[in-house]
């Protein structure tokens, strides 16, 4: 019998179940991983240098795009570096807001990962389910901000604009009659936060629905218990973060450890994994679906006892209100060079992280004390999960490794950059 | 923070430690590298990496609008600049490390010069520098000793250049099409013409 020899599989980079852009070169033995080589930077952008040449506001737009999945998280980190070094006070409720999206944001990426790695490995319905849900939150985000996902609605100071006391309604169209029309607006008849109160309510039924089936389920347990085992000392050394971390059995949150914004005004849990399987980080992230629901109840209840300013007064970073510009003059040139030059930084260097849904996300800014940055680093979870690929594979079969890829919850937006 | 910082003056004496914005930066010279990140990983419980990045500092301090437009006119407020050496090296290799048994983090940055930007690698002590300093090779030019697999990482096949280099030019140095002649993609020199939207103030 003639000896076999290892040969080589390119996988992706249009294949869909490689979550973008992902193109892997895997050296197979029969069918087991033997070496797998991402090879990245196909959604390159150059982020990091373009954001060298705007003055620090025109940037948020930017923090959207990297990571498409959970946009105003990327935001978050962002404005909190410039806060930091300007020494800036956001008021209480412009925390609250903040939290309360981020983990509306978190909900939305929890929700595409499971829809989609679910997908990947054969479910196909919970697709459909997850991207029900995600639509209401996605109408959050239109309501706030008038964009249903690159927002840019955090700034330094704040957030843009306080929450709007109206839902958008469905209007009436030829394919759906009154009856229909009026059930999908039953819930959006009072304002946003009351929309969000009733998602609340009724999430958990649905985190109950995804539950019953998956969780107990025979092949989605044949295809993740034990795939991609990995311990919570190799998971520290290779630069894990968030439930990719947490799901190897090490309790790391930085809403609990390294507080930001208000979260240790909350109360919610920190799920942990035991083994650092497939299955266990899909527990843990299922379990980060209700606790994020709790926290945004919270925030929810807070945000309508507690009205007030969501900018900061701070006349550098914050612009004049539309109404003076119409008849002051200050007013007017205050608005100009603001949305012109905008506000320098002083010199220093900042590295600000938050806890974002696929693990830490970092802004490292320096600044020489210009208008613009000096130098912005992305410090994206993706980027060290991914870089994991070789050792995460080897020696499974073939049809692990996407198993594997959803499980890293990958979004090549924040990889590349 | 203040134990740490006790610990840190404790092991690496005379060290230039700085803290800022409640964030500590130890700078060390790029031949001790390995020495001291083994002494924070073993020492101080530093068992993350969590971000390697390279800075170019060509340009710091600098703005970009060069000169006075007028002699008589209103002056820009602009501070004065220019001539003054700001940093001796170019380049900076800057490490940011995170304990998560202890719980506090640190940023280690070491100067490596323009002429021999080589520093050794730190992939056996966190295996996820591995990538990173891939990628600081690819958008900085830095190279890192004993690393067993330096490619290009985020970059298009054959690229040439360091793009976050601050002398490599926004618009980049080629542009890509398709010749319909040749039946095949070509690079050629960028048409377009650099242009500064918002020119860069230092205000004092």
């Amino acid at each position: 019998m003639s000896e076999m020899r290892n040969y080589t599989l390119n996988f992706g980079p249009q294949h869909p179940a490689a979550h973008g852009v992902l193109r892997l070169i895997l050296e197979i033995d029969g069918e087991v991983i033997e070496r797998a080589d991402p090879h990245i930077g196909l959604l390159h952008r150059g982020t990091e240098k373009l954001v060298e040449s705007k003055p620090y506001n025109q940037s948020i737009g930017y923090m959207d795009r990297l990571d498409y999945v959970s946009m105003m998280c990327n935001e978050h980190a962002y404005v909190m570096a410039i806060e930091t070094m300007l020494e800036l006070e956001v008021p209480e409720r412009a925390q609250y807001i903040r939290v309360m999206f981020d983990e509306i944001t978190r909900i939305l990426n929890h929700l595409m990962w499971l829809g989609t790695h679910a997908l990947d490995v054969g479910a196909m319905s919970i697709f459909l389910y997850a991207f029900r849900e995600r639509e209401k939150l996605i109408d959050c985000y239109e309501a706030v901000s008038g964009s249903r996902m690159h927002a840019t609605y955090y700034r330094p100071g704040g957030v843009y604009r306080d929450l709007p006391d109206r839902m958008p309604k469905y209007l009436k169209t030829d394919s759906r009659s009154d009856k229909e029309i009026s059930a999908m607006n039953e819930n959006r008849q009072g304002s946003l936060l009351d929309f969000i109160d009733d998602f609340v309510k009724e999430f958990p039924r649905h985190i109950k629905q995804y539950d019953d089936l998956l969780t107990e389920n025979r092949i989605w347990k044949q295809r993740l218990v034990n795939i991609g085992i990995v311990t919570a000392k190799r998971a520290k050394q290779l630069g894990f973060t968030g439930p990719m971390l947490r799901g190897s059995g090490v309790a790391w949150d930085l809403r609990k450890n390294q507080p930001y914004a208000v979260y240790d005004k909350l109360e919610f849990d920190i799920p942990v994994g035991v083994t650092g399987d497939s299955y266990d980080r899909y527990l843990v992230r299922m379990e980060e679906l209700r606790q994020s629901n709790k926290i945004i109840g919270q925030c929810v209840s807070w945000l309508k006892a507690n009205p007030g300013p969501v900018m900061s007064d701070d006349k550098k970073v914050t612009p004049p209100k539309r109404t003076n510009m119409k008849d002051d003059m200050e007013s007017l040139i205050h608005h100009f060079k603001l949305f012109t030059e905008g506000y320098s930084l002083p010199e220093g260097e900042v590295y600000k992280a938050i806890e974002h849904p696929k693990g830490e996300f970092g802004i490292y800014l320096i600044s020489d004390g210009a208008n613009k940055p000096y130098r912005v680093k992305i410090r994206a979870p993706g980027f060290a999960h991914l870089a994991s690929m070789n050792e995460m594979t080897k020696g499974h079969m073939l049809s692990d490794v996407v198993t594997i890829i959803g499980t890293q919850d990958i979004v090549f937006g924040e990889i590349d950059r | 923070m203040q134990k740490l910082r006790e610990q840190l003056e404790e092991i690496f004496e005379g060290a230039d430690l700085v803290s800022a914005y409640g964030e500590l930066t130890l700078t060390v010279d790029s031949a001790n590298i390995i020495d001291t990140c083994l002494k924070l990983r073993d020492q101080l419980a530093f068992d993350t990496l969590i971000d390697l990045c390279g800075v170019d500092y060509l340009t710091y301090g600098q703005s970009e609008w060069a000169h006075d437009s007028s002699n008589s006119g209103y002056s820009r407020g602009r501070s004065a600049q220019g001539g003054e050496d700001r940093h001796q090296q170019r380049f900076a290799v800057v490490y940011h490390l995170l304990s998560v048994s202890k719980n506090y983090r640190i940023r280690v940055k070491a100067f490596v010069d323009e002429a021999e930007p080589i520093i050794k690698s730190v992939t056996d002590i966190w295996a996820s520098a591995d990538w990173y300093e891939r990628e600081a090779f690819d958008l900085m030019g830095i190279l890192f000793e004993n690393h067993t697999d330096l490619r290009r990482i985020l970059t298009d096949y054959g690229f040439v250049g360091h793009p976050l280099r601050k002398d490599f030019p926004l618009i980049g140095e080629v542009e890509m099409r398709y010749d319909e002649e040749l039946g095949r993609v070509v690079y050629e020199k960028v048409s377009i013409e650099p242009n500064i939207s918002v020119p860069k103030v230092i205000r004092k």
